[in-house]
């Protein structure tokens, strides 16, 4: 079948699914949607759907962001809209089918929104809260279309970018991606257009391309979102590169940790052999390219380009020094054009729509979108993505929803192990790359880390010291040994031995770290504790001189006490506890005994509102 | 001829070879800039980050070992946040490092006691973050002490360009990395050769001699242990062989040597049992004699022999040239071509 | 399946080494030095270059897994929600910490860098099922491998 026919056969495909003649089901089931119980939700609605004896198709989808109301489950019945139920359970779905598709009644109640128009009490989606005021470039299609149906993606316009640029010249191509102002998704944000030109220039052949999908940041799931729930986005835009830098071959770098996203991307690489948009020339352009996958092992600074490569030659994936860049001498010694899965996402959105569209959206330097995972202690979690130059606190209490149990914001961690803690005065910045950069932070690859009050800054420092510690790969000392020094320091102040000494030491080291390491790791390791140490100083200096967190975090500085006038003796705590360190008779106030006392907390967690009996206090020096 | 860029390293203009690093042309012009993991024969590693220098319109600090001169190139190798840098990393390398020089067998000889006193640092000011490491004792020639190595993975790499065994490897991650051989087993258990090229490039007393005697002077000589004929130092001291280091001129081995020449040749040349002076095997068995005498009785005996009769088997110790020589007498003057000779050892 | 019918589907190539190593240690739960050397030969390496790549690696294991694995995500979100305290609870109920498999072999428990569920945290992984916003008092449920 050519492209113009698969194209008709696409539409007849959409139409069906959004004009059916009997009811569509699709459910959410990215690994976030699984990990919130979709597979079970999935079985309830097949049984349910043999129970009543109707007949209906049921679609796995992706993920459409809102990730904190999940499984979410979409219905589209014949003549009516597509309707999103969010929170689902096997019983909730399993009413909600009957009511709905048998009764007609649509349950407003369990609604997350309607497609169009607000309809029936039914609010239109794209007026909620978390997604009304994005702007979806790259998760175009996420939650949308089902990501396996290379149909579903060529009627929402995919691969019409592919062609506009196998219709153009190469350097027309790279022009283009110029013109747009796009810069690399992965964190650093060097120019798209650039890196091509001057893997393009090169005359060293063949070329490489390599999409990273090794997204390692703890607390980032905007790539693995993205394979699963739109993998031809990212596979147009792959194409697009390799076309525009000459490359005759590409190589995928994803995380084994990721196993839907890489099934996802196989099946799709297979459509695409089929129909001849990948191999020997692709749709009679003469262009002659190949895709592999090859999968990462768990390092985390695999993720770094050079590391990558030598991971894929089969080397330990230790970094060397640059120059000479990727694009000079990368895979195998020769030209390679590494970027980012949102990039080559955006990519493809470029050449669909052009580059003046795509620049329309962000700031003068930071152009387009970007996309954010939303994650820690935020009402609203989930993956979004909003125009650059957004304000922080637009993302977090617009979109997010603030910060729940009405407590206290602490402060948003961008840009991963590399990136730095905002604090609440620097809400107001714009998310882009330089605005970050200059509050201490870093763009990163979109990880969005809300604290709260009760997150002790000095435990999350150590936190990220910690996590570099374990994934420093050894090569170059102000790494391999001077985190390990950092992170010892900070152990300490968490311990309450920490002395006023440390803070310097901490600066002046972390200061050596940056400046000296070999790759981006270490030069941003230091990063988490020399934020926190600038915006939180007396944290730190509570920690060292009065041996008080705040927050109540650090163990070796909390003890946990009953108080005798509000104790009930429901003996709840008691029980709860799981190092016997808690007696007293029922009806009669509880004691802890200090000395048996694991401080696990799970007393003060346990005694119920009434009483409000169990207390967190300063440990006390020594 | 390589073309000849000029730069100028802290104020000072020096010309450097097109394509050289920034550390090679400075150090070949009598500059010392710290550095650990840079070896002359491996290649760029980037690993011990002690080379920072500053280079105008270039951003951070890059490391000389890797980055290459270009005409014009103005580097500044020392001062202010280059010093304070440094002393960090020294630092950081120092609170891991045993303090025993004097007792070392690298005393002097030690390339981190040589960055230390450049860098003026007299004391320790971080606290050690490693665990004891295990000492690999198996080898007979030389000790694998991980408690002094510095990771600058002189080593390894050396096992993999240079000899192209690949019997050591660094392992694991992190600050879990090691210098090691497959299973974590020892060398005696490894694919080793005991050639030692790891241990003459190790910069530390990591990779040690088991018998380390600092010879009064050296004599450049061939190596007598097989047919090869590489040049090599031959170290004296009271009258006796007691070191042996290769040559980097040496045509045939650039400086390499194998485990006979390098742990063997000492002992072998120094041998009691080895033969001083030719003996003469009569009714008295064997007797001592002088040169004129053997040389003259072994010719008459020849002449007593058709040339098919006569075969010549030259020792394995000898050189490549004598063995030559030995083929041209077999040949030319005792018309035979009954010539072998097992040139290895 | 047995190693040289995993070799013979690869070819000599060192590029090859990551893809052999993945389809080992799936095939096996870890890759035994026997593997190790018959993959050296495989693509003409030295024991120890492939022991310098397997002990690089976090994927592979020197030892058998336990029939059932256990993974807690230590990414940033769900240390920020407690992950903490879910390892705690693990370690106490099978006596094991990070990295060990109990003494009957049947649990291989470990924790791990971000597994991108970060919207739900706590997240742990039994044998391939994710479960989110794990709370400790799951975690005995989860062992035993209940919904």
């Amino acid at each position: 079948m050519n492209l113009e026919a698969l194209r008709r056969s696409a539409e007849q495909e959409w139409q069906a699914l959004n004009h059916p003649s009997r009811p569509q089901i699709l459910i959410g089931q990215a690994t976030c949607g699984e990990a919130a119980g979709a597979g079970a939700v999935r079985r309830s609605v097949l049984d349910t759907l043999a129970r009543l004896g109707i007949a209906a198709d049921v679609h796995s989808t992706g993920c459409l962001g809102t990730c904190y109301c999940e499984p979410l489950v979409d219905i589209i019945k014949p003549g009516a809209p597509r309707i999103s139920y969010h929170s689902m359970t096997p019983e909730k779905v399993s009413s909600l089918l009957e009511d709905y598709l048998v009764k007609d009644n649509p349950c407003p109640d369990l609604a997350l929104g309607v497609w169009g128009e607000a309809r029936g009490g039914i609010p239109a989606l794209l007026d909620h809260s978390m997604l009304k005021s994005q702007v979806r470039i790259a998760l175009r299609n996420a939650g949308v279309i089902v990501p396996d149906n290379l149909l579903h993606y060529l009627a929402r316009g995919g691969y019409k970018g592919l062609e506009r640029a196998l219709s153009m010249s190469p350097d027309a191509v790279i022009a283009e991606i110029e013109k747009s102002g796009l810069r690399g998704r992965g964190g650093a944000g060097f120019p798209t257009g650039a890196k091509w030109k001057l893997c393009r220039k090169s005359r060293s052949v063949p070329k490489y391309v390599i999409c990273n999908a090794d997204e390692g940041d703890p607390g980032a799931f905007m790539d693995r979102d993205l394979l699963e729930s739109d993998p031809h986005a990212v596979l147009e835009g792959i194409l697009v590169g390799a076309f525009a830098i000459g490359a005759s071959h590409g190589v995928i770098y994803i995380r084994a940790e990721y196993p839907l996203a890489i099934r996802r991307l196989e099946s799709a690489i297979a459509d695409l052999h089929r129909h001849n948009l990948l191999g020997d020339n692709i749709l009679g352009s003469g262009f002659d390219f190949n895709l592999s996958i090859v999968m990462g092992a768990g390092v985390f600074v695999c993720g770094e380009g050079t590391a990558l490569t030598a991971s894929i030659m089969g080397r330990r994936g230790m970094p060397r020094t640059r120059p000479p860049f990727s694009s000079e001498a990368g895979l195998w010694g020769k030209p390679t054009s590494i970027n980012n899965v949102e990039t080559w996402a955006c990519v493809s959105a470029v050449m669909l729509n052009g580059a003046e569209w795509f620049a329309s959206y962000g700031t003068e330097k930071s152009r387009g979108t970007k996309t954010f995972s939303l994650a820690g202690k935020v009402r609203r979690t989930g993956l979004i993505e909003v125009p650059m130059g957004m304000s922080l606190e637009q993302i977090i209490f617009g979109i997010g929803g603030g910060i729940p149990y009405d407590k206290k914001f602490k402060a948003v961690q961008t840009g991963g192990p590399a990136g730095g803690c905002i604090p609440a005065e620097k809400l107001h910045l714009p998310v882009d790359y330089e605005a970050l950069k200059k509050a201490g932070s870093f763009m990163g690859s979109g990880g969005m880390i809300v604290l709260d009050e009760d997150n002790c800054i000095v435990e999350t420092a150590r936190y990220f010291l910690s996590f570099i510690v374990d994934e420093s790969c050894g090569k170059c000392v102000p790494c391999r040994l001077g985190t390990r020094q950092l992170l010892d320091t900070l152990t300490c102040i968490t311990r309450g031995s920490g002395t006023a000494a440390d803070i310097d030491k901490v600066l002046g080291l972390g200061r050596s770290i940056i400046a000296s390491s070999l790759c981006g790791l270490g030069q941003g390791a230091p990063q988490p504790c020399l934020t926190t140490i600038d915006y939180f100083r007396d944290e730190y200096d509570e920690h060292i001189c009065d041996h008080i967190c705040r927050a109540g975090e650090c163990r070796a500085l909390v003890a946990y006490a009953i108080l005798k006038d509000r104790c009930g003796g429901c003996g709840i705590c008691r029980r709860s506890c799981p190092s016997d360190a808690i007696s007293g008779e029922r009806g009669r106030a509880h004691v802890i005994d200090v000395d048996k006392c694991s401080k696990c907390g799970n007393c003060l967690e346990v005694c119920s509102v009434k009483f409000s009996a169990v207390a967190r206090v300063p440990a006390g020096k020594g | 001829m390589a073309d000849i860029v000029k730069i100028v390293i802290d104020g000072r203009e020096i010309e450097a070879c097109a394509g050289a690093t920034v550390l090679e042309a400075a150090l070949s012009a009598g500059i010392y800039i710290p550095n650990l993991c840079h070896h002359p024969d491996l290649e760029p590693y980037g690993g011990c980050r002690l080379c920072i220098v500053e280079i105008a319109g270039m951003r951070g600090l890059p490391t000389a070992c890797t980055t290459r001169v270009t005409d014009g190139m103005t580097v500044k190798t020392y001062g202010g946040e280059l010093d304070r840098v440094r002393r960090d990393t020294l630092q950081l390398i120092m609170a891991n490092h045993p303090s025993d020089c004097l007792s070392c067998a690298k005393n002097q000889r030690c390339e981190l006691q040589k960055v230390t006193a450049y860098l003026g640092v007299t004391e320790r000011t971080m606290a050690r973050t490693m665990p004891e490491q295990e000492v690999d004792d198996s080898n007979p020639f030389f000790t694998l002490d991980r408690n002094y190595c510095i990771l600058c993975g002189r080593c390894t790499r050396t096992c993999a360009e240079i000899v192209g065994v690949g019997a050591i490897e660094l392992m694991g991650r992190g600050d879990q990395t090691r210098v090691g051989v497959f299973g974590d087993k020892t060398l005696m258990e490894s694919d080793c050769r005991s050639c030692g090229e790891c241990m003459a490039r190790c910069p530390v007393g990591a990779l040690r001699p088991k018998v380390n005697v600092v010879p009064a002077y050296e004599v450049l000589t061939t190596c007598p242990y097989c047919a090869v004929g590489c040049s090599i130092y031959l170290g004296m001291r009271d009258g006796r062989l007691v070191s042996a280091r290769g040559n980097k001129d040496g045509g045939a081995n650039r400086g390499m040597l194998c485990v006979k020449g390098r742990f063997g040749a000492t002992e072998f040349v120094q041998h009691p049992d080895r033969l001083t002076t030719p003996l003469i095997r009569g009714d008295n068995g064997q007797q001592p004699a002088d040169w004129d005498s053997v040389l003259d009785l072994v010719a008459a005996r020849f002449k007593s022999y058709a040339p098919d009769e006569v075969a010549v088997v030259p020792s394995s110790r000898t050189t490549n040239e004598d063995v030559y020589v030995a083929q041209k007498l077999a040949r030319a003057a005792l018309r035979t071509n009954n010539i072998d000779n097992c040139a290895r050892l | 399946m047995k190693i040289e019918a995993i070799l013979a589907k690869f070819g000599r190539e060192r590029l090859n080494l990551i893809p052999i190593l993945h389809e080992i240690q799936a095939q096996s739960g870890y890759v035994s030095p026997e593997a190790m050397q018959a993959v050296a030969v495989h693509l003409g390496l030295s024991d120890s270059e492939v022991y310098g790549v397997v002990t690089f690696y976090t994927a592979y294991k020197l030892k058998p897994a336990g029939r059932h694995s256990l993974k807690v995500c230590r990414g940033t979100a769900c240390h920020v929600k407690g992950s903490e305290k879910i390892i705690g609870e693990i370690e106490k109920q099978l006596g094991i910490s990070d990295g060990g498999t109990t003494g009957d072999g049947e649990y291989s428990f470990e924790t791990v860098a971000c597994l991108g569920s970060c919207a739900l945290g706590p997240v742990v992984v039994r044998d391939g099922r994710v479960y989110g916003r794990v709370t400790p008092a799951q975690v005995k449920d989860i062992l035993r491998g209940d919904e």
